[in-house]
């Protein structure tokens, strides 16, 4: 056999799982193995395949960051079997991980450029990893700048890092909500409008976003209106994969492969691609 | 090496030999079909008719185990379970015998995807070095042909370890690789002698009987240019039923599903061949579907055998011009058809 198999996963064991919303939650996990927990090494923007042995494997972001390598975080939304099967699992079970796989967020060119992050929904996964990275190397970035939303205050994620992130004074934090309840004390309005709003300079920034389709569309057209150029604008996808290596011939946008070429791109290179999302 | 021959008698006591040492699969009439089976004495071989299933299978099962596992309660915690693994690894020496040139030279096809420097999958690979395609050169090539449009051709030699030709009362057989050498090295096989001008003039006649090939330069560009057409697309999916027989039967189709079958506490991941016309294939969770209609996963079949593996391997196209997709298509789809359609669409639009 080859040295690795790429459709093996590792053996590991959720050491907590959080109630991010109703439908929602967050799985912290380690490698059985501990000299493969120690040797682990990715990038923001990664993806794994989480196994939930017996129903199958579906795709997430890695979305702890590997500045912090106290577990692999992966946040997971019910929609199908797979992530129904994984929302059952208790700290102690064990899970599949296949991981890291797909290219990452180029934060080496991000260094010194004033970065907002624009994320709807399950969509601030993905910008998790690259937003506590950024906030681990603090002096390396300029301007940080935080815009997400969600259907209403209890559909929000990552609520206690929310609540630390507004305790600094080197991030500007916006969320937005189509719907309000009594205590919510943040904006109401869709992203895009809202972004409008914030008004952030295209000067030396860099707009990395992620939410669902109808969101990133408005979105790309806001950011045009502010002046960022298409390689200013960074996104990653999802599509549906089974491999993530590559070969199963599911996730190809013309001749690229999300799980390989991607997921991150610019949109500068997305539209050298066939339109097919 | 100088080639050899063997008379058509002895390919079976061969045969008998190779499958003392190794797993021997080779085409055999069944049920009104040509089919691969694994061979054992007394099995009676189709030489003649070209098997309908590509030899794809001996190197991408249908159905391929590539881990069982067992989840075992914690009897401290009888809520938790753990599980253990255990890696398939098909290690079985086999020799495939009996497909045409067209069929093998799928599985260079497979190489330049699943064992090149960017990605090695180890089931693929571990087959794939394990297997010696025994290949017999087409001396009769049907209606639904194409293979000189393709850059190949009769005698192809691509993907095969011994290339067999039929002659009179026998084959001549040529090693195209030192794992073929060895095969040949039985004492059934004999100098060739002037048969082999006899082989080649075997080869000679099938590439005449393909007549001109189909000029299908610019394909890629073609396709490109339409991609957003979906007019002309969907008037070409309009007989398509979506069954998806083309991509069963096709030796250069690699798509797969990864399901798990749980009986209790134990169960085992398998993958197996998908098929990128059915709907499902790419319907996300969300229920967003990027290929939702017939229309849009033609073009996507088309499109990866014609311009996006061409794109990643430096032109050669994905397909191997065996014709079983047109051959077998229960409504008539002609995928020589649809590349000339598109061709000539894009130069008019131009």
């Amino acid at each position: 056999m080859c040295k690795s198999n790429l459709l093996m996963p590792e053996s590991a064991t959720i050491q907590e799982v959080v109630q991010e919303t109703a439908n929602i939650k967050t799985f912290r996990i380690t490698l059985d193995d501990e000299q493969k927990m120690k040797d682990f090494s990715f990038m923001p923007g990664q993806v794994g395949q989480l196994t939930a042995f017996g129903t199958g494997e579906s795709t997430f972001v890695i979305n702890s960051s590997p500045t912090r390598m106290d577990y692999l975080q992966f946040s997971v939304m019910q929609v199908g079997e797979v992530t129904q099967r994984l929302h059952q699992l208790r700290p102690g079970d064990t899970v599949g991980v296949r991981a890291p796989l797909g290219n990452s967020f180029d934060v080496e060119s991000m260094k010194g450029k004033d970065i907002v992050f624009i994320g709807g929904g399950i969509g601030m996964a993905p910008l998790r990893t690259l937003l506590v990275y950024m906030l681990d190397n603090r002096e390396e970035y300029g301007d940080i700048t935080l815009l997400y939303g969600a259907r209403s205050p209890a559909d929000l994620s990552y609520k206690t890092d929310l609540d630390e992130w507004k305790q600094r004074d080197d991030i500007n934090i916006h969320l937005t909500v189509d719907v309000e309840t009594p205590d919510w004390d943040g904006t109401v309005g869709l992203i895009p409008n809202v972004l409008k709003d914030i008004n952030p300079a295209s000067k030396n920034g860099v707009a990395v976003t992620c939410g669902p389709p109808i969101m990133i569309k408005f979105t790309l057209m806001a950011l045009q209106e502010l002046g960022f150029e298409d390689d200013q604008i960074v996104t990653t996808l999802e599509k549906r994969m089974k491999c993530g290596v590559g070969l199963c011939g599911r996730c190809n946008i013309g001749s690229k492969y999300v799980c390989i070429d991607g997921p991150v791109f610019t949109y500068a290179q997305l539209k050298e691609l066939p339109a097919e999302l | 090496m100088g080639r050899k021959y063997i008379a058509e008698n002895d390919v079976i006591a061969w045969l008998d030999t190779l499958a003392d040492d190794n797993l021997v699969i080779a085409p055999v009439a069944e049920t009104g079909t040509v089919i691969y089976r694994p061979y054992l004495p007394g099995t009676e071989v189709e030489l003649t008719n070209r098997p309908v299933s590509s030899p794809k299978e001996a190197v991408f099962p249908q159905t391929e185990l590539l881990f069982s596992y067992k989840q075992d309660k914690d009897p401290e915690h009888p809520d938790r379970t753990k599980v253990d693994m255990k890696e398939a690894t098909p290690d079985r020496s086999t020799v495939f015998f009996g497909p045409r040139p067209c069929g093998t030279r799928g599985i260079s096809m497979f190489d330049k995807v699943y064992n090149c420097g960017k990605m090695q999958d180890a089931y693929y690979v571990t087959r794939r070095e394990n297997t010696a395609f025994v290949t017999i050169a087409c001396s009769r090539p049907d209606a639904t042909c194409f293979c000189h449009s393709v850059g190949s051709g009769p005698a192809d030699t691509e993907g095969s370890d011994v290339l067999l030709t039929p002659v009179n009362g026998g084959f001549v057989a040529e090693a195209v690789t030192d794992k073929g050498k060895d095969l040949l090295a039985s004492p059934l096989f004999a100098d060739a002698g002037k048969l082999e001008q006899e082989a080649n003039a075997v080869v000679e006649k099938a590439r005449e009987m393909l007549g001109d090939p189909h000029d299908f330069s610019e394909a890629e560009s073609s396709l490109y240019n339409l991609f957003d057409d979906m007019d002309f697309w969907e008037e070409q999916a309009a007989k398509c039923i979506n069954c998806g027989a083309c991509t069963y039967l096709c030796p250069t189709c690699h798509c797969f599903n990864i399901t798990d079958q749980n009986v209790g506490l134990s169960g085992r991941r398998i993958r197996t061949w998908d098929n990128c016309m059915s709907f499902e294939f790419t319907l996300e969770g969300s229920g967003h579907n990027p290929r939702p209609t017939k229309a849009h996963r033609l073009k996507n079949r088309l499109g990866h055998k014609f311009a996006y593996y061409p794109e990643n391997n430096e032109g050669l196209v994905a397909c191997c011009g065996c014709g079983r997709c047109i051959e077998r298509c229960p409504s008539g789809v002609d995928i020589r058809a649809i590349v000339l359609a598109a061709k000539e669409r894009s130069n008019v639009q131009k």
